[in-house]
């Protein structure tokens, strides 16, 4: 009986690997096409396909850094923010989110500062 | 090394080895700033005058209005109204309480403002809305804006650090950081910007500024280019409390 709890674990847990990397693999899908588009300066249709890639696979840090950009260029700075937030605390040590995240606070904090003036 | 530049270096090696391993795409973006002030029911703006002081180099009062007013015309939707500045000083001493008084000149004239102390007699003023509601009825109910400019120079002895070129025996060059005791000498700024409602008379928004500039003891700078220089730093806040602006910048977008 144990022999065959073990096995279906097993067999569960070789079915969900493919089943994470199919996630990864369309969101990946999502995010190039966002990239493209944002290229050509259509940031709606970026984030539509960004917020995709991150219900698909919440723990892919690239699409919430994008959506923090894309956010940031809409003037959703605590959207911005939120998203910058979550992809630093799926990839803590990603030097270019905390680049990223570093100058959106440059220009946050200086919005902050007139409004408490 | 310093520990500013061990953190920039250190920095550079995460960016280029994070680099190394990651798709990205540098993309310019424009993050858009809501004005502070929503000035939607003014179509007109009247920058009345100021009580300024200091330094009797400049005329605060006329140099920030007709700077103002270029900037306005220039970077606002709202129609600038020019008309002569509006004698703020006089029309503070006239309205006077007894509480605070300003110093006049036997004929009347206030004395010269020569620090913020000699502001705060002037500060009842824009709290006057009967005074404000009449000068927006003369003037169809623009959007006010007035305020304090205080321009006054300054002087400052103390250990600054510089940069220094030296070269060693076999010629090479190398920065190096020294820390010199320097007599320097400058300005500061501090103006406070009040938006008051020509409708109601009543202050709508006010904010304050405090911009400085030193240089070597030895340098002559006109008082008049110090202050343009100055105004020109905080001039973009200014403005954006009247208008939406918008920062440029890049970021990079990952894969």
């Amino acid at each position: 009986m144990r022999a065959l709890s073990a096995l279906v674990v097993t067999l569960l847990a070789l079915s969900a690997a493919p089943l994470a990397a199919d996630a990864r693999t369309d969101a990946k899908k999502q995010i190039e096409f966002g990239i493209s588009v944002a290229q050509r300066g259509l940031w709606r249709e970026a984030i539509y396909r960004w917020e995709r890639a991150a219900t698909i696979d919440p723990t892919y840090a690239a699409a919430h850094n994008n959506l923090a950009i894309a956010y940031e260029h809409e003037g959703d700075l605590d959207k911005a923010r939120a998203a910058y937030e979550k992809a630093i605390e799926l990839e803590p040590n990603n030097a270019f989110i905390k680049q990223n995240y570093e100058l959106f606070k440059e220009i946050n904090d200086r919005t902050s500062r007139q409004d408490s003036q | 090394m310093t520990a500013r530049a061990a953190r920039i270096l250190s920095s550079l090696v995460a960016v280029a080895l994070t680099a190394a391993c990651t798709n990205y795409y540098e993309i310019p973006i424009e993050t858009p700033i809501r004005p502070k002030l929503d000035v939607s029911a003014f179509q007109r703006v009247l920058v009345a005058g100021f009580i300024s002081g200091g330094t009797e180099d400049v005329d605060g009062n006329l140099e920030t209005t007709r700077l103002l007013r270029s900037q306005l015309r220039s970077k606002s939707e709202m129609r600038v109204i020019d008309t002569d500045v509006l004698p703020l000083m006089d029309v503070a001493a006239e309205g006077q309480g007894t509480e605070t008084a300003i110093e006049t000149s036997p004929a009347g004239v206030p004395a010269p403002i020569k620090d913020d102390k000699d502001l705060e007699p002037y500060e009842h003023l824009f709290a006057d809305v009967a005074y404000w509601k009449k000068v927006g009825e003369e003037y169809q109910q623009p959007l006010i804006v007035t305020g304090t400019v205080m321009f006054a120079p300054q002087q400052r002895a103390g250990i600054v650090q510089r940069d220094q070129e030296v070269y060693d025996s076999l010629g090479r060059r190398r920065v190096v950081p020294v820390r010199t005791y320097m007599e320097r000498k400058g300005f500061v700024l501090k103006p406070r910007f009040v938006f008051i409602d020509g409708r109601t008379g009543a202050v709508l928004h006010s904010e304050n500024f405090r911009e400085e500039i030193l240089y070597n003891a030895n340098q002559t700078t006109p008082a008049l280019s110090s202050y343009f220089e100055l105004m020109d730093r905080l001039i973009p806040s200014f403005l954006s409390t009247l208008s939406s602006q918008k920062i440029k910048g890049t970021r990079v977008l990952l894969q």
